[in-house]
């Protein structure tokens, strides 16, 4: 039952990065081999750890990126100019390269296959494990609604456009709005701004209609959105969210 | 910062002393009675231990200290767990 | 110790007059058990309580019209990092407690939003401590532990309670926030005093 998983004493374990590939001009997509990897579900974590010669290490937590396949893992990486890990995972690790990670972790933020609309809400990096979902979805054929509402500060920091382009082609139940809040791409119809009760708003996903809620991204972004969410009335026990920060979060 | 995360982040070292998810599971704020998930709690990690704190009350529920071969865990603050556990085959 | 990763090196810098295990930083990291408690000035109290009930109070006012001093010192946190050369203005402790009748051989200093940390009380004395009120020429931020924070750094910063409220003298020992934790009780750094039983 994967709500309630036991799961082995998570240890560390080796993996081989397979490839990497640009998302934003600061962001890419990290591929990796984890030999006897024992799956993972949609919105769930791993913690990598970096080990430097003399024995200094740092750890941090990023969301997987990818659906469950195999020994297969992707990870999308934000390069945070002052931050410790983030620089190395961004720039500097290669192909052929080996990363130590620990999971897969979280039974809460999570995403099971269902015949329930699913309305997910992220704020800039908070999108990976959203995709994640949304990813999982097409591989199973799960044909439930899918709202994506993903604020980015331009066009240019949206991670996976195109792919979410293609895949909304494809596919009339997933829906995906953004909400720029500096630039706004040529033509734009609204001026550039933060998330507000409108962009929520839709009516395959609205409270009635008892979506399961996830919502990702900075703390400051995922309280406002909560609050926004239960003030429009969603009962706050539908709705998910996960915090990335400067700590211990991503950086 | 002292901006806080939430429960999330504590799977990975929670999940290195237990074997069954700890975030996903229940506990009632031994200050205030509210019930959150472990993963709903008010998390800060920039610290010599990791606290979690209530999200309605902002008491203590949970902190976590990793030393060299050994953990220290406090769970004072949680008048009982509820752990989701799969039914027996 | 995990496979090291090639050309990780992380952010710190080894430097030879640090304590072992320490590594110098140029930033001021802040670290913090919970929310940044916003402390109104005109509500702002320290008092100091000794084993028999006897009590002193300062409200800001009060507190700022004590001798203070300008000192420079180094910091070193139980995370490994180490800041040297820190200008701070402070109220030497030794004042505080100057006027306290006691024989305690134990302090804790209590802060604004619950947290505690213990040494023993001639920690506190001796030019050893202060109630630092101002950071490189500026009123102690909130983040930093202002209005005003204890301020020990012969010992692992843990014990220099930020958003420090008051200090009780005891008889016996009474662990603080860290301390019940695994955290050393003393906390000398150049001993490399981190955790129960170092």
């Amino acid at each position: 039952m994967a709500g309630a998983a036991v799961l082995g004493r998570l240890t560390w374990r080796v993996s081989t990065v397979t490839s990497v590939r640009g998302e934003t001009a600061t962001a890419r997509t990290i591929a990796l081999n984890v030999p006897g990897w024992p799956g993972h579900r949609a919105g769930q974590h791993v913690d990598v750890r970096l080990t430097a010669a003399d024995g200094y290490s740092a750890q941090r937590s990023y969301s997987i990126a990818s659906a469950p396949d195999g020994d297969q893992l992707e990870l999308t990486v934000q390069l945070l100019a002052d931050g410790e890990v983030s620089p190395y995972l961004a720039q500097v690790v290669a192909a052929g390269d080996p990363l130590e990670l620990r999971g897969p972790i979280g039974g809460w933020f999570a995403w099971d296959p269902a015949p329930v609309p699913v309305l997910l809400v992220a704020g800039g990096s908070g999108v990976v494990p959203l995709m994640a979902m949304i990813r999982a979805r097409a591989a199973t054929g799960t044909g439930s609604p899918f709202r994506l509402v993903y604020s980015v500060r331009g066009p240019d920091d949206a991670f996976y456009a195109a792919e979410l382009a293609e895949r909304q082609r494809g596919d009339d139940g997933l829906h995906v709005a953004y909400v720029y809040t500096r630039t706004t791409p040529p033509g734009w119809p609204v001026p550039p701004g933060r998330i507000g009760a409108g962009a929520l708003t839709a009516p395959e996903w609205s409270p009635d209609r008892n979506p399961a809620v996830f919502v990702c991204g900075p703390t400051g972004f995922v309280e406002t959105v909560a609050n926004l969410l239960v003030n429009a009335g969603h009962d706050p026990r539908t709705i998910k969210t996960e915090r990335f920060g400067p700590s211990g979060g991503q950086s | 910062m002292s901006t806080h995360l939430d429960g999330n982040v504590l799977g990975g070292e929670l999940g290195e002393l237990f074997t069954v998810d700890i975030t996903a599971a229940t506990g009632q704020c031994a200050s205030c009675g509210m019930v959150s998930a472990i993963a709903q709690t008010h998390v800060y990690t920039d610290a010599p231990g990791v606290v979690a704190r209530c999200p309605g009350c902002g008491a203590v529920m949970l902190r976590l200290v990793r030393g060299p071969g050994r953990a220290w865990l406090d769970l004072r603050g949680i008048t009982c767990l509820q752990l989701a556990l799969p039914d027996e085959p | 110790m995990g496979i090291v990763s090639r050309g990780f090196t992380g952010r710190r810098r080894s430097d030879e007059n640090l304590p072992p295990g320490q590594y110098l930083v140029t930033d001021f990291p802040v670290l913090s058990a919970g929310p940044t408690p916003r402390v109104d000035l005109a509500r702002w109290e320290f008092r100091v309580t000794t084993e028999t009930g006897q009590e002193r109070t300062w409200d800001w006012a009060a507190f700022r019209a004590l001798p203070s001093e300008q000192i420079t010192v180094d910091l070193h946190c139980v995370t490994k990092w180490s800041k040297l050369r820190t200008p701070w203005r402070g109220v030497p402790v030794d004042t505080l407690l100057a006027q306290m009748q006691t024989t305690a051989g134990f302090a804790l200093a209590r802060s604004y939003g619950g947290y505690t940390t213990n040494l023993p009380v001639q920690d506190l004395l001796g030019g050893q401590a202060w109630i630092a009120f101002e950071y490189d020429g500026k009123a102690l931020v909130a983040e930093h532990g202002g209005p005003a924070r204890l301020l020990v750094p012969h010992l692992y910063l843990w014990k220099s309670a930020k958003w420090v409220t008051g200090i009780d003298l005891l008889t016996e020992d009474q662990p603080g926030f860290w301390e019940s934790l695994g955290y050393h009780n003393y906390g000398d750094p150049w001993q490399e005093q981190r955790y129960w039983g170092d």
